[in-house]
C-alpha cells in the first residue's frame, strides 16, 4: 500500500514543466512507454488539447461527419412526420434496420467497458493507452444505439411510457418482456459508463486545468475538476471509488448484451429462439467492440503520432481477443447449425437452410468471411504486427458483426411458420440514411472528444512510468 | 498561481447539483398534477350548448327516465343523443313559446340537428359499449355521476385508462342489480361487498378478461 501511496501521490500538481528535468529511466519495452517521463508523457497527450492549432483534417472530418449528423437529423424530421412506414420495415420484417443497428451499436460499445473494467480488475496494464478512448466510444455507440428504438416505437414523443412509473393509465411495463429489461440494462449501462469515464476524466482535467493559459479554459476545466487537487487523500478514496465502479461496470459486460440476445431468444421465432443467443450476443459484442477500437485507433495514432503510447503490442493484444472471440463465434455459429439438426424441428431446419441457400445467402456467406475466416490471418506474427492487415480485418469484422445482425434479424423473420405471409425485405433510401447518420452522430462526438478532453489517460501512464521507473 | 475560483464556487456547486436534482423532480411532479388536474381531465368543466339543458330538472323534478332520451343505451354501443323530435314530444306542448327553447324548434322546422357539445368523448381507440355495462348492472351513476343534481351537464370522472381499470379489476365495488342500473342514490343493501360478488357471479361477468387490453382495444 505505502507504495502505491507514493507513486499516486504524483498528482496533477506535480507534473508542472520542472518534471522534464528528471529524466526517467527507460521502460522495460513491455506497453513500450520508453524514454518517457511524467512531463513529457503530460506535455504531449494535454498538448492535442490544449496548445496545438485546430488542423486542417480535424476540422475537415468534424465537417464531413457533421454532414451525416445532419442527415440523421433530417432522416429523423420525416420519420417523424410521415412515421417509420418510410423505412422497409414492415409484416412480417417488423424489426430490420432499426433494431440491427441498434444491436451493432450497443454491441460496439461493449469494448470500451470491457477495457475500462475487466482489464483494470485483471491488472491488464497495457489498457492504459486505450481505455479513455474505448470508453468514450462505448458512451457515443450507446448514444447512436438509443436512437434507433426509440424512433422505432412510431412515437417516440410518448417514450416515457417504457418506464415504470405511476401513470394516468393504471398500465405498467410488461416486466416479462425482455424488452423492458432492456430499457434497464441500456440506461443503466449508459449511466454506469459515462460516470466511469468521467471519473477517470477527473486527475486529467485538474492536469488541463493547471496547464491551461487562457481563462476560458481554466475556468471550463476547472469546473469539470470538481476541485481536484490531488493530494494523497484524494487519490486514496480516488483509487477506491475507481475499483468500486470498476466492479460496478464488470457485471454489465455481461448483462446488457445479454438482455440483447434475450430480446430475440425470448420469442419464439424460430431462428431466435435458441438458450445459446445471450453468450454468443455477448462475445460477439466484444468482437465487434475491438474491432471497432481498432478500426479507430490505427488512423489516430498515426494522425496524432502516439505510436509511444498506443504501440504493436496494444495491436497485437487487440488482434489476439480478436481471434478468441472470433473463434467463440464459429463455435457459436456451428452450434446453431447442430441444433437445427440436432432439434428434429422442421422450422428450425428450414431457417438454417435458408441462410445458407435462401434469397439472403449472401449475407451469411459474407458473415462467415469475414467474422471467422479474415481474423484466422492473426494465427500468425506478421499479421498480428502489420498495420494494414490489422486494419483491413477490423474493417471486415464490423461489417462482419453488421451482417450477422443482418442474417439473425431479417432472415429469420422473412420467413416463419406461415409460407402465406413470407415476404422478402427490402430497406428504402431511409434506411440507410438512418444508419449513416448515426455514424455521422458517432464521428462527431469522437472528434469533438479528440480536440476537447485528453484521450488518453494521462495520470495512468505516468503511474505505468513511475512502475517501470520502479522495476529498473 | 493565482487561484481560479472564489471559496464560495464550493458552495455554488454543491447547491447547484442537488438544486439541479430538486428541478427535474419538482417538474416531473408538476407535469403528473397536470395531468390530472382539470385542465387536462376536464371534470367539473361545464360546457356551453345551444340550450342550456338541464338534467337535474328533467330527472329529479319530472322523474324522466334516461332511456326516454337516451334510447339505444340498453341495445348499442352508442346510449344516443335524442333527436329534436324527441325533445319536441313534450316541447310542443309546454314550454312551446320559451325563448330558451328557440334553437330547439329551428332544429325541428329545418330538419337540423342541434350541435350538442359533447361531455363524454373517448378517444377512437378505445372500443366501449354502453350496452353491456347496462345489462350486467353498471349503474349510469357510476361513470355519470349525480346526473340528476347537475343542472348542467359535466363530467365527474377522469375517463383516464387507470380509472376505466380501477373498476375493470373489481367490478364488485359498482356493480348493482340490473333493475336498479337507472337509479340514482342507490340503498344501502346494494353496497354490500358480498352482494357486489354475488352479483358477478350471477350475471356470469369474466373478471379473469376484464384487464385484458383487446376487451378495449379492438
Amino acid at each position: 500500500m505505502s507504495k502505491k501511496k507514493s507513486r499516486r501521490s504524483h498528482g496533477s500538481d506535480h507534473s508542472g514543466p520542472e518534471d522534464h528535468a528528471q529524466k526517467g529511466p527507460q521502460h522495460p519495452g513491455d506497453a513500450g512507454h520508453a524514454e518517457h517521463t511524467f512531463g513529457s508523457v503530460t506535455d504531449k497527450i494535454s498538448s492535442i488539447v490544449l496548445t496545438r492549432k485546430t488542423s486542417r483534417g480535424w476540422l475537415g472530418g468534424l465537417l464531413f461527419s457533421c454532414m451525416l449528423l445532419m442527415v440523421l437529423m433530417y432522416a429523423s424530421a420525416y420519420l417523424l412526420a410521415r412515421g417509420i412506414g418510410i423505412w422497409g420495415t414492415t409484416v412480417p420484417v417488423g424489426w430490420a434496420f432499426p433494431i440491427i443497428n441498434f444491436v451493432w451499436w450497443i454491441g460496439i460499445g461493449h469494448a470500451g467497458t470491457l477495457i475500462s473494467a475487466v482489464l483494470l480488475l485483471l491488472h491488464q496494464d497495457w489498457r492504459t493507452s486505450i481505455n479513455r478512448f474505448a470508453e468514450a466510444m462505448t458512451l457515443f455507440a450507446v448514444c447512436c444505439a438509443g436512437i434507433y428504438p426509440l424512433l422505432h416505437l412510431g412515437r417516440p414523443w410518448v417514450f416515457h411510457w417504457l418506464m415504470p412509473y405511476p401513470n394516468t393509465m393504471g398500465l405498467w411495463p410488461n416486466f416479462r418482456s425482455p424488452l423492458v429489461w432492456d430499457v434497464f440494462a441500456v440506461s443503466t449501462y449508459f449511466t454506469c459508463s459515462a460516470l466511469f469515464w468521467y471519473m477517470g476524466l477527473i486527475p486529467d482535467l485538474a492536469s488541463l486545468r493547471d496547464r491551461a493559459t487562457g481563462r476560458a479554459q481554466r475556468v471550463i476545466y476547472g469546473m469539470m475538476a470538481m476541485g481536484w487537487r490531488g493530494s494523497a487523500k484524494h487519490w486514496q478514496r480516488y483509487e477506491i471509488a475507481y475499483l468500486l465502479m470498476a466492479g460496478l461496470c464488470t457485471p454489465l459486460v455481461v448483462s446488457v448484451h445479454s438482455i440483447v440476445g434475450l430480446d430475440f431468444a425470448a420469442s419464439i421465432v424460430p431462428g431466435w429462439h435458441t438458450t445459446i443467443a445471450p453468450p454468443y450476443f455477448v462475445v460477439g459484442a466484444i468482437l465487434s467492440g475491438f474491432a471497432m477500437v481498432m478500426t479507430l485507433m490505427i488512423p489516430l495514432r498515426a494522425v496524432y503520432r502516439l505510436e509511444d503510447f498506443v504501440t504493436n503490442k496494444h495491436l497485437d493484444n487487440m488482434a489476439k481477443v480478436i481471434l478468441a472471440t472470433s473463434m467463440m463465434m464459429a463455435y457459436g455459429y456451428l452450434c446453431e447449425v447442430f441444433y437445427a439438426y440436432y432439434s428434429g424441428n422442421e422450422y428450425e431446419r428450414y431457417v438454417t437452410l435458408n441462410r445458407a441457400l435462401g434469397p439472403y445467402a449472401w449475407s451469411y456467406w459474407a458473415l462467415l468471411a469475414s467474422n471467422i475466416v479474415c481474423p484466422q490471418i492473426f494465427w500468425f506474427n506478421w499479421a498480428r504486427s502489420s498495420v494494414p492487415v490489422l486494419f483491413f480485418v477490423s474493417l471486415a469484422v464490423n461489417l462482419g458483426m453488421w451482417l450477422e445482425r443482418f442474417v439473425i434479424v431479417v432472415i429469420s423473420l422473412h420467413r416463419d411458420y406461415l409460407p402465406s405471409s413470407w415476404r422478402m425485405y427490402y430497406p428504402t433510401v431511409w434506411d440507410f440514411a438512418h444508419f449513416l447518420g448515426s455514424i455521422g452522430l458517432f464521428f462527431t462526438l469522437m472528434f469533438l472528444f479528440l480536440r476537447l478532453l485528453p484521450m488518453i489517460s494521462i495520470f495512468e501512464l505516468r503511474e505505468l512510468v513511475h512502475e517501470a521507473e520502479g522495476e529498473a | 498561481m493565482a487561484q481560479i475560483f472564489h471559496p464560495s464556487m464550493n458552495t455554488f456547486s454543491k447547491v447547484t447539483i442537488l438544486g439541479g436534482l430538486l428541478i427535474v423532480a419538482a417538474a416531473v411532479g408538476a407535469w403528473d398534477r397536470v395531468n390530472r388536474s382539470p385542465y387536462v381531465t376536464e371534470v367539473d368543466v361545464v360546457r356551453t350548448q345551444p340550450v342550456p339543458f338541464s338534467h337535474e330538472h328533467h330527472v329529479s323534478a319530472l322523474g324522466i327516465d334516461c332511456r326516454y332520451c337516451h334510447t339505444s343505451v340498453e341495445k348499442s354501443a352508442s346510449a344516443g343523443i335524442p333527436a329534436t323530435e324527441i325533445c319536441m314530444s313534450c316541447h310542443s306542448q309546454i314550454w312551446k313559446t320559451s325563448a330558451m327553447l328557440e334553437p330547439v324548434r329551428e332544429s325541428f322546422r329545418t330538419g337540423t340537428p342541434l350541435k350538442w357539445s359533447r361531455v363524454h368523448d373517448l378517444p377512437d381507440f378505445v372500443y366501449f359499449n354502453h350496452s353491456i355495462h347496462v345489462a350486467k348492472g353498471i349503474g349510469c351513476e357510476s361513470c355519470h355521476g349525480r346526473v340528476d343534481q347537475m343542472p348542467l351537464m359535466r363530467r365527474v370522472n377522469t375517463l383516464q385508462m387507470g380509472w376505466c381499470l380501477e373498476c375493470h379489476g373489481a367490478p364488485e365495488k359498482k356493480i348493482r342489480d340490473v333493475a336498479d342500473v337507472f337509479k340514482f342514490k342507490l340503498p344501502a343493501k346494494t353496497k354490500a361487498r358480498d352482494h357486489g360478488k354475488e352479483l358477478v357471479r350471477e350475471y356470469g361477468i369474466k373478471t379473469e378478461q376484464l384487464l385484458d387490453c383487446w376487451i378495449c382495444h379492438r
